[in-house]
């Protein structure tokens, strides 16, 4: 990440028109990511927001910062391009007392067009002469294509169990996909297991210590010991506007349109799979629809580009179809808890044991020797395809916040780290830290009623960090037990943004409705306060979707077999914002985790249930009761 | 095959049985109406035939010969306005689709209640979770009309 790259355009370019022409590698993806940084830009140039523009990132002329992902644009991509343009201008960066543009509320610049239906992703976008392609998988995982059937008529590209179409229009391109998918072959994969927490036990390659204290003397202070077993189920990125990439290959060069996270990644990726050299690839970055981590952005990538190398140098728009999207994207990974923790006579967490189990949160292609994409396993000359993995803590992927924010004097956190993937899972927004934090959470609420204390002074006896402490207290007041309302916090990665959630819910025997959320949020100095509040409005909401409804069940084609929150559906949310000058960081993810343990624990306060296996579905809450 | 398009007469030699959808998006250019699932499940296509939204995925050419459509391209640009002010989005994919169906019902239902805007929404799914905004800024179009 952030090498050195020989830019072709440099970062900041004045133009002659009096703008400013500015290159990022960090992309928007959905999340308003360009207005922030264009604000950043603007303040260190001395000039209004309107005289920015942010240029789309390729690989000929923007700069490598890795991934766009991490909520880490604010933190890494800002702090970089503040640097640029203060050695633009010659002078040192500014300090925040002085900003005036950092810190407003700015309108999102894309916003007017998109409502207005202008050609605003990479879905939209037309080039001359293209030809429309689809991929054709079945709607399961697969060893090898078996056979073809009849394709008279039809143009099919196919190299090994790699199957595309390629058509004039769009319309024949969805006609000859359905009629070869109707008669082709497959041999079927591995199944997915029903009941993934025992299948994950059973199939452990390491069992690594991601944290451990010891405290015998605070351990055998414990007179009450509590356990608690969790799980997550597969959940699905589910964008709205399913993958898309055009590519088109000329003179042995290729070129490719994607709403990848990753733009130098994926280049890297593309020239190992189809045997060519990164120089003689250029990436280019356009919109997609909302991205929220790996989705299926990388695959069509390479999938468009094996479709292009037959398409005689015209490009080729592939765009996956909803079923191909809900096939064939990485899912989140599911995953199993276990936690053990031991009480003193005054109620105070004395030693806390967390074990889990899961595959890697992370298979993102261009970082292993090994390819991560669908195609590179499935042409004649395949590759066997890299595990998922885990980034390092403290940030991490599995074990993202895995280890307590509190103060235990005891403590063990256990990664149980399962390689073989019978599903393949990869980043899903906050990775690891949905899970572990709904576990964390869930439990701390367990263990305040053991202690016989209320779930908001439980937490703040255990956590000496002011800002913690401060994000719950500004929730605090809203909190009413036995009104159908649970809290929940957690610092996301350890060492991110701040965040307390409180879920108001209504629970009719098993049927559950989230009808309020309140955050409260500590970002550092929000760069864009109403986009910082829209970005965690929207964490809320999709957050409390994951946790009500979401489970990935194999052979799901379209919305009616993976239901999200609906408009009716939907809980009133309300975001607090701390205001301080700390360095800023994303806001994106943190939400994630807490809500799910706040309407777990508002659940309980509504119903004296523990639901502990996700979703809180009316199925799973039977189970709960019954249990 | 003849058609109507934001009142302007067209012309279209697409096969008949052509989803609307791609008519319009790839042989008129209006793109603002989005593929989003191809089965009329998500809401992010939807245009109004003869004043009433169906998702132009799951409307065929043949069907809407002699019939006026309207897509995001053609509305007043009142809706769009009060999801401007509201900052109602993040990716903003499905919002053209929103604003075609909150037009429609705005038309209908010129003071609604939040429920009711919740009801005609329905069928519109949202992933980025900008729903509240989206009520707030039908809400503003009903103020402000009103």
């Amino acid at each position: 990440m952030n090498k050195p790259e020989k830019l072709a355009v440099p970062r900041v370019r004045a133009e002659a028109d009096g703008t400013f022409s500015i290159t990022t590698g960090k992309v928007d993806i959905g999340q308003g990511i360009s207005t922030a940084l264009a604000q950043i830009a603007a303040e260190e140039l001395g000039v209004d927001v309107s005289k920015i523009r942010m240029l789309s990132p390729n690989t000929s002329e923007s700069p490598d910062e890795g991934v766009t992902s991490g909520s880490l644009s604010i933190q890494d991509g800002g702090k970089s391009l503040r640097a640029a343009c203060a050695a633009f201008r010659g002078s040192p960066e500014k300090s925040s007392e002085h900003y005036k543009i950092v810190g407003k509320s700015v309108p999102r610049l894309d916003l007017p067009a998109k409502f207005a239906g202008k050609p605003s992703y990479l879905q939209d976008m037309q080039l001359p002469g293209m030809l429309h392609g689809r991929v054709v998988r079945p709607p399961h995982t697969f060893k090898r294509l078996i056979s073809l059937g009849e394709t008279k008529g039809i143009t099919v590209v196919q190299d090994g169990s790699f199957v595309g179409v390629l058509a004039e229009t769009e319309f024949e391109a969805i006609e000859a996909q359905k009629k070869v998918r109707a008669r082709a072959k497959w041999e079927a994969g591995p199944e997915a297991p029903e009941d993934w927490a025992p299948w994950l036990k059973a199939h452990v390659a390491q069992d690594i210590i991601s944290k451990e204290t010891k405290d015998d003397a605070a351990k055998a202070r414990a007179v009450k010991t509590v356990k608690g077993a969790y799980t997550k189920p597969l959940i699905a990125h589910a964008s709205i506007g399913p993958s898309c990439a055009i590519a088109q290959w000329k003179d042995g060069k290729l070129e490719v349109w994607s709403h990848t996270q990753g733009i130098y990644n994926l280049r890297k990726e593309l020239a190992l799979v189809l045997r060519t050299n990164e120089a003689d690839i250029v990436v280019r970055h356009a919109e997609g629809a909302g991205c929220y981590g790996h989705n299926g952005a990388d695959d069509v990538a390479l999938d468009a580009a094996l479709l292009a190398r037959k398409a005689g140098g015209r490009p080729v728009r592939l765009q996956w179809m909803r079923d191909d999207e809900f096939a064939w994207e990485p899912y989140g990974p599911a995953a199993a808890y276990e936690m053990e923790a031991g009480l003193d006579a005054e109620g105070r967490i004395v030693f806390w044991r967390h074990d889990f189990w899961s595959n890697g949160c992370t298979h993102r292609p261009g970082r292993l020797d090994k390819p991560t994409l669908w195609a590179a396993g499935q042409i004649a000359d395949a590759f066997e395809r890299a595990p998922a993995t885990n980034p390092p803590l403290p940030a991490g992927g599995s074990d993202r916040n895995a280890l307590p924010g509190y103060d235990f004097p005891d403590q063990r956190v256990m990664n149980h780290y399962v390689t073989e993937m019978p599903v393949r899972g990869s980043s899903l927004r906050a990775l690891g830290a949905f899970g572990n934090v709904f576990a964390i959470e869930s439990f701390m609420d367990e263990l305040a009623l053991e202690a016989g204390s209320d779930p908001v002074s439980f937490r703040l006896k255990h956590l000496k960090d002011p800002r913690a402490i401060a994000v719950i207290q500004e929730i605090a007041p809203r909190f009413r037990k036995g009104a159908g309302h649970g809290i929940a916090y957690a610092k996301y990665k350890n060492l991110g943004a701040y965040c307390a959630v409180l879920a108001e819910v209504e629970a009719d025997g098993a049927e559950l409705r989230c009808k309020r959320l309140v955050a409260a949020v500590d970002v550092g100095l929000p760069v864009n306060p109403d986009g910082v509040i829209n970005q965690v409005e929207g964490g809320l909401i999709q957050a409390a979707s994951w946790t009500l409804k979401e489970a990935v069940k194999p052979g799901m084609l379209g919305w009616e077999d993976y239901p999200i929150l609906k408009f009716t559906e939907v809980p009133a949310v309300e975001v607090l914002l701390i205001r301080n000058s700390f360095n800023s960081v994303g806001a994106g993810e943190c939400t994630m985790g807490p809500v799910a343990a706040a309407i777990a624990n508002a659940l309980h306060d509504a119903l004296g249930v523990r639901a502990r296996h996700l979703p809180l579905t009316p199925e799973n809450i039977a189970k709960a009761i019954n249990a | 095959m003849k058609i109507n398009v934001n009142g302007s007469p067209l012309e279209s030699s697409a096969h008949p049985d052509t989803p609307l959808l791609y008519v319009l998006r790839n042989d008129f250019g209006l793109v603002g109406s989005r593929f989003g699932c191809g089965g009329g499940q998500c809401g992010a296509c939807m245009v109004l035939v003869d004043g009433r939204p169906m998702a132009s995925c799951d409307v065929l050419l043949s069907f809407i010969q002699d019939k006026k459509i309207i897509t995001v391209e053609g509305l007043d640009g009142r809706v769009q306005r009060a999801l401007v002010a509201e900052q109602a989005a993040q990716c903003g994919y499905c919002m053209s689709g929103i604003a075609v169906s909150a037009s429609a019902f705005l038309q209908k239902n010129s003071s609604p209640t939040e429920d009711q805007i919740r009801e005609a929404l329905e069928k519109h799914l949202c992933r980025c979770g900008s729903h509240s905004r989206v009520i707030r800024a039908v809400q503003r179009v009903a103020r402000e009309q009103a």
